[in-house]
């Protein structure tokens, strides 16, 4: 059983839920085992999928960003209006927009103002210039971001390869490059890396930069799949993104994350919803048996981080 | 000069500082004609936030991680199930209410329920059992609107010497919550149990049932807060609560309550609430549009939580 390291215990459960749900969807309606089918199926996760491991980052140094949603809203309307007609604008409001997330980095850290207060001011400024941006749902998703978005590269669909991709980028970034083991380290005890001659405040405005960063990604993968934009269009990301790093064994504090994990969560939660569709579950109780999905998933987890400790005190 | 240096150390002063200046630059522009209105539409809205933003206080209070998210399903569950019982009747009025707080506490008990027995962090619990909330109330509202019972309409709607009834309820709930926070054990509880759980049961305190009257305080003041609500609005929507998630978290930051938990105070609560309010009211009567009005409402936030701020110690 050496194989089986915490860190590899902590990914068990989300990927078990996921198999789970994936041969459940696969039970009820056999025509998603299919190159079309799988696309379909996941299509939609992969901005999700973006947007929590943006949300990760931040939690990765104790934060929570509640601005996530109202962001992403910001992202694809920018990405439907002015990165359509005039790219390079476009391409600089939202390199403005990483400087803005990096600049609320250093003054959370510096003013040491709590992250959700600031990111809850924050999403009614996005959501403001997003109103302002497309005050009715329209633009046009530029055609490359569409191309790419529908592209089906041979045997494994687009969706899964994207997922596979962020998974791998995220993981190397956050838990095999130097960068990775900093901003965790804040996240554990940030005193000690003040200590050892890091700078926190430096760490903090990267991990936010990156979480913008990937925010950004979020907001324009998601417009080359809906091909247009509305200033509502991510809302629900905020607490997705949240509900998908733990659902992936994320916890709020101690820097201990993974994104491998997040990503899987992030599927589960897209694949929970098709699975409630294809089980014919009366539209009143969607929402409330998505919830008791997100319980259920919890509780196991709970049971096998029970096994966890009991084979530390072995 | 001694009063003056005292009341600016105490850390609700900011928001009422920051809630005059509002009504004074609304007032010298309109040229005085509006103050009684505004006054009054000020205290009045600001009543509901205000109760269930002093739910909110507690649960925070109570340490890094505790917020309860599932405030705006609760309150359109006790609004829906409420006005149908009462079914525009003025004999049933106590019977409304009975059904309002019994589902406060049944939410409230389930809510405490998950974080105990399942260990999840409440953020994710709250979250969860609110989307099994909310589809109930979709099922059991079914698009029907009921008016409330002629009398509570009145009531609610009417004010007593000038002042409106529903600001009345609310500065009850506020002293009672004050002699709970600042006079009873209760409170200091509250606050031990946030700055070190682990200090505080071994001091003795018992954390689980401090934990869990807290939740189900927060939940049936949400319930009575859905209640009046509807009874204010004429009826109950399935949206109405939608607002309140958001807002419940800020009038308790704003009002100097530490979002790590561990130190609350009531009167910051009612400086927030009408600041809030009255910055929205204000922008109303400069004309400013939708987007405008979200954009400088964010910025506004953000600027007093920053001049409220103090310096990064470490």
């Amino acid at each position: 059983m050496k194989w089986l390291t915490a860190e590899r215990l902590r990914l068990l459960v989300p990927a078990l839920s996921l198999v789970v749900l994936l041969a459940a969807v696969f039970y009820l309606q056999p025509r998603t085992m299919s190159y079309t089918g799988l696309n379909l199926l996941f299509n939609l996760a992969v901005p999700i999928a973006l947007a929590t491991i943006a949300q990760m980052l931040i939690m990765t140094v104790n934060d929570l960003d509640l601005s996530m949603g109202t962001f992403v809203s910001f992202v694809a309307c920018v990405t439907a209006t002015f990165l359509q007609t005039d790219p390079l604008t476009g391409a600089l409001i939202l390199v403005g927009c990483i400087a803005v997330y990096a600049g609320l980095g250093v003054i959370i850290h510096l003013r040491n103002l709590p992250s959700i207060v600031v990111t809850l001011g924050m999403s009614f400024v996005w959501s403001g210039l997003a109103v302002l941006l497309l005050p009715a749902p329209g633009g046009v998703a530029p055609d490359w971001i569409r191309w790419l978005m529908t592209s089906k590269p041979p045997l494994v669909p687009m969706a899964i390869v994207a997922s596979v991709l962020i998974a791998v980028i995220a993981h190397f970034l956050v838990m095999r490059s130097a960068f990775g083991v900093v901003i965790r380290g804040v996240g554990g005890n940030e005193r000690s890396v003040a200590r050892a001659g890091w700078s926190v405040v430096r760490a903090r405005a990267a991990t936010y930069a990156l979480a913008g960063f990937f925010a950004v990604l979020s907001g324009i993968c998601l417009v080359g799949l809906t091909t247009s934009a509305d200033a509502n269009i991510a809302l629900r990301y905020t607490l997705l993104s949240i509900a998908g790093v733990i659902l992936g064994g994320g916890e709020f504090v101690g820097g201990r994350v993974s994104p491998i994990g997040a990503v899987i969560g992030a599927l589960t939660l897209t694949l929970a919803a098709s699975f409630l569709s294809f089980l014919k579950i009366p539209p009143d109780w969607q929402i409330g048996a998505q919830g008791a999905i997100l319980i259920i998933v919890l509780a196991l987890r709970l049971i096998l981080n029970r096994r966890e400790s009991v084979e530390k005190a072995k | 000069m001694n009063l003056v240096v005292r009341l600016l150390a105490k850390p609700w002063i900011w928001a009422f500082v920051a809630a005059f200046g509002v009504w004074l630059a609304t007032i010298l522009f309109t040229g005085g004609a509006s103050t009684l209105g505004l006054s009054q539409a000020a205290l009045t809205f600001a009543a509901f936030s205000i109760i269930v933003g002093l739910g909110q206080m507690f649960v925070i209070t109570l340490g890094p991680g505790n917020v309860d998210l599932s405030i705006p399903a609760t309150m359109t569950l006790a609004g829906t199930v409420a006005l149908k019982v009462m079914d525009t009747n003025n004999d049933l009025i106590v019977a409304g209410i009975a059904a309002t707080l019994a589902i406060g506490i049944a939410i409230g008990i389930a809510n405490y329920g998950l974080i105990k027995l399942l260990r999840i962090p409440p953020i994710i619990a709250t979250l969860s059992s609110s989307f099994i909330v909310q589809s109930t109330a979709i099922w059991y509202n079914r698009g029907i609107r009921i008016k409330p019972p002629a009398y509570l309409a009145e009531f609610s709607t009417a004010s007593t010497l000038g002042i409106p009834n529903v600001a009345i309820v609310a500065l009850v709930i506020s002293i009672v919550a004050w002699v709970l926070l600042e006079k009873g054990i209760y409170g200091r509880w509250v606050s031990a149990i946030g700055q070190n759980m682990r200090a505080a049961r071994l001091a003795g305190v018992p954390v689980d049932g401090v934990r869990f009257a807290t939740y189900v305080f927060c939940a049936v003041l949400a319930a009575l807060c859905g209640f009046l609500l509807s009874c204010f609005s004429g009826g109950a929507a399935l949206n109405m609560g939608a607002e309140y998630l958001l807002t419940s978290i800020a009038v308790v930051i704003i009002g100097g309550t530490a979002v790590a938990g561990g130190f609350a105070n009531v009167p910051g609560i009612w400086g927030a609430s009408l600041f809030l309010f009255l910055v929205v009211s204000m922008l109303n009567t400069y004309g400013a549009s939708a987007g405008v009005r979200l954009l400088l409402t964010g910025l506004i936030i953000i600027a007093v939580i920053i001049a409220a701020s103090r310096k990064q110690t470490v």
